[in-house]
């Protein structure tokens, strides 16, 4: 058994003619921490589109958990065991914390098809444990999202994406939104993952951010992985100057 | 709690000790001060509205008016159950009033009696055909009918991606259409005796409830029973929340892994057997049925759940709100004949009043989304 959680080898995504991800060569090991950072249309999204099936790719190949993958939706990805925090925050505004938080999933005291009974009070108690364990602050977890901050909306999100992690994390630019307190929580939550050695892929845009928690940045530019380099062998301008295309070829330091 | 009031990030305030009281509270409210304001309009006319004036007869009650009242509130309450579900769900059904006609018609058919005074029955539809049918017979033929109607309006909705509005119109008009086409236009009457206890029997025997004797109670105990299961449907079961999730934000639930297409189905399937119950009931009742039964009931049973809190915007109310919307509907329509207000009056204000509760439904969302 390799120490490997995702591989992808030669993902390639076309639309129409636009070559939105070339030949992505990516691994991820178990416990890692890995950033992706790029410009605006560098193929970031993309990329994590292709490995959550939100969209199918064009060719290449995707290995997760040892086994070469083909999921056909991004539910199929999850019951893998990737969970996935999306740029659009997938809520329900009108649902409570426990709602939410077991969406698709939720807990029965017996099941009935479409009438199933609802444990609301097994959800509603693990739900007070998984916000404990990511420490995300939510003062009553009984009232609808709606009345929610945004920043405890994305919390409510991510403390959902934390709590039924298993094998991968995947955030799509988890805290753009946020202002500076509630980004702290956002990262607190993340440090979480990491001693719980939960792997997570990281989309941002804030460098500081990503030399603050992950282990590992690959840089994208225009559909293609230009630099994979580890956190303590680089900077930031190092970063930039493969983003904006200064420096070029590719360098792994895998 | 006091320092968890700190949370306002993002320069949000939230205050997490103050949960807001139900919103069914506020319509219940609304209730009680529109039954007073007609209790008093009545007494300066020198009547009275639901609550009896005079001191020789021993009830509390208005009774005629509170049949009149509970007998509306009962038959389109039914159908305002299923549509306070499909507004959940952020869609719209304007198919109810036709499925009503539609099911009136072909119901009836079935609950013929053969003889009438010891001749055949003048308007049996199947003709020399016509026999008298065990009352399961026309019930269950009535609840395929909504069940059907329910269905093409499910599955219209969620695979053609037509709008529910546009959707529900078509078969608004194609079933008032089949109402017509199934008998030329002719009433059908002369049900069996046993289908006409349906409405008018007394499932609960004689009750006196507040002084108040209560016959042909079927349609109100019914509306009590189905409203308390679909309450509790809503409100603890995985049906309820997935309209609710639906209605809040269909993307969402789709990336959740609810089957949102099934579920929009079968949430329009639930309010055809709805309507269908509604149109046995009201056949029942009134021993015949006409190709224009239930016409505008489709408007009466939104305005019931909007006055009640279920929001148009899909997401929020419930079927408690709705009962209580639709006894101020009732109440309304009531006060208004009670204080003589012309029939015409009646229906502008009707319209008056749906209108107002979507403006303060859009208010409330707008104040909800600030605070």
């Amino acid at each position: 058994m390799s120490d490997i959680v995702l591989e992808t080898r030669g993902l390639t995504k076309r639309y129409g003619g636009v070559h939105a991800l070339e030949d992505a060569d990516f691994v991820l090991r178990k416990g890692e921490h890995v950033a992706v950072v790029g410009d605006n249309g560098a193929g970031k999204s993309t990329f994590v589109r292709q490995v959550t099936a939100v969209e199918q790719r064009t060719a290449g190949e995707i290995i997760f958990d040892g086994q070469p993958v083909h999921f056909a939706g991004p539910l199929d990805a999850r019951q893998a065991g990737i969970e996935t925090v999306f740029q659009t925050l997938a809520l329900a505004d009108d649902l409570d914390v426990p709602s939410n938080l077991f969406l698709g999933r939720e807990i029965f005291k017996w099941k009935l098809g479409p009438f199933s009974w609802l444990d609301r009070k097994t959800m509603r108690d693990r739900t007070l444990e998984a916000l404990k364990t990511t420490a995300v602050k939510i003062p009553n977890v009984d009232n609808p999202i709606r009345n929610m901050s945004g920043g405890q909306r994305q919390c409510v999100s991510i403390a959902r994406t934390a709590a039924f992690a298993s094998k991968l994390v995947i955030m799509d630019e988890p805290t753009a939104a946020l202002g500076v307190q509630e980004t702290a929580q956002v990262e607190n939550i993340i440090r979480g993952l990491k001693d719980r050695g939960v792997p997570l892929i990281l989309i941002s845009h804030n460098l500081r951010q990503v030399f603050d928690l992950v282990d590992r940045i690959v840089v994208f530019r225009r559909g293609r992985i230009v630099a994979n380099l580890r956190r303590d062998q680089t900077d930031g301008n190092d970063i930039v100057s493969y983003i904006t295309g200064v420096k070029g070829g590719a360098e792994n330091a895998a | 709690m006091a320092e968890a009031s700190s949370h306002g990030l993002g320069g949000l305030k939230y205050d997490p000790a103050k949960r807001t009281r139900a919103p069914e509270w506020n319509v219940f409210f609304a209730l009680v001060g529109i039954v007073l304001v007609f209790e008093l309009l009545n007494r300066l006319q020198g009547g009275s509205f639901l609550f009896n004036m005079r001191d020789n007869v021993d009830a509390i009650f208005n009774q005629q008016r509170l049949d009149i009242m509970i007998l509306q509130v009962a038959i389109i309450g039914i159908i305002a159950l299923g549509v306070t579900q499909v507004i959940i769900i952020g869609g719209i059904d304007l198919s109810s009033g036709s499925v009503v006609g539609v099911t009136a018609m072909v119901t009836m058919s079935f609950a013929q009696t053969a003889m009438v005074n010891g001749n055949p029955n003048p308007k049996a539809i199947f003709g020399e055909w016509a026999m008298d049918l065990p009352v399961i017979v026309p019930i269950v033929i009535g609840l395929a009918c909504g069940l059907i109607a329910g269905l093409i309006n499910g599955l219209l909705v969620a695979y053609t991606k037509i709008p529910p509005f546009i959707a529900t119109l078509g078969v608004m008009v194609s079933a008032r259409g089949a109402a017509k086409w199934w008998s030329n236009g002719q009433p059908v009457s002369f049900p069996t005796e046993s289908y006409g206890q349906l409405a008018n029997g007394d499932l609960l025997g004689s009750v006196t409830f507040g002084l108040l004797s209560w016959d042909g109670q079927n349609p109100a105990v019914i509306f009590v029973v189905l409203a308390i299961l679909f309450h509790v449907i809503m409100t603890y079961t995985l049906y309820g929340k997935r309209c609710y999730a639906i209605g809040s934000n269909e993307a969402a639930a789709r990336m959740s892994g609810i089957n949102v297409d099934r579920h929009k189905v079968l949430v329009y399937v639930i309010a055809g057997l709805l309507a269908a119950v509604a149109a046995v009931l009201l056949t029942s009742k009134n021993l015949t049925a006409q190709a224009g039964m239930g016409v505008m009931y489709e408007l009466d049973a939104i305005a019931m759940a909007v006055i009640g809190g279920v929001s148009l915007a899909g997401g929020r109310g419930s079927i408690i709100g709705t009962v209580l919307g639709a006894a101020i509907f009732s109440v309304i329509i009531s006060g208004f004949t009670s204080v003589k207000l012309d029939a015409y009056y009646q229906e502008m204000v009707k319209g008056a009043i749906i209108v107002g509760a979507v403006v303060l439904d859009q208010w409330r969302q707008r104040r909800s989304a600030r605070s």
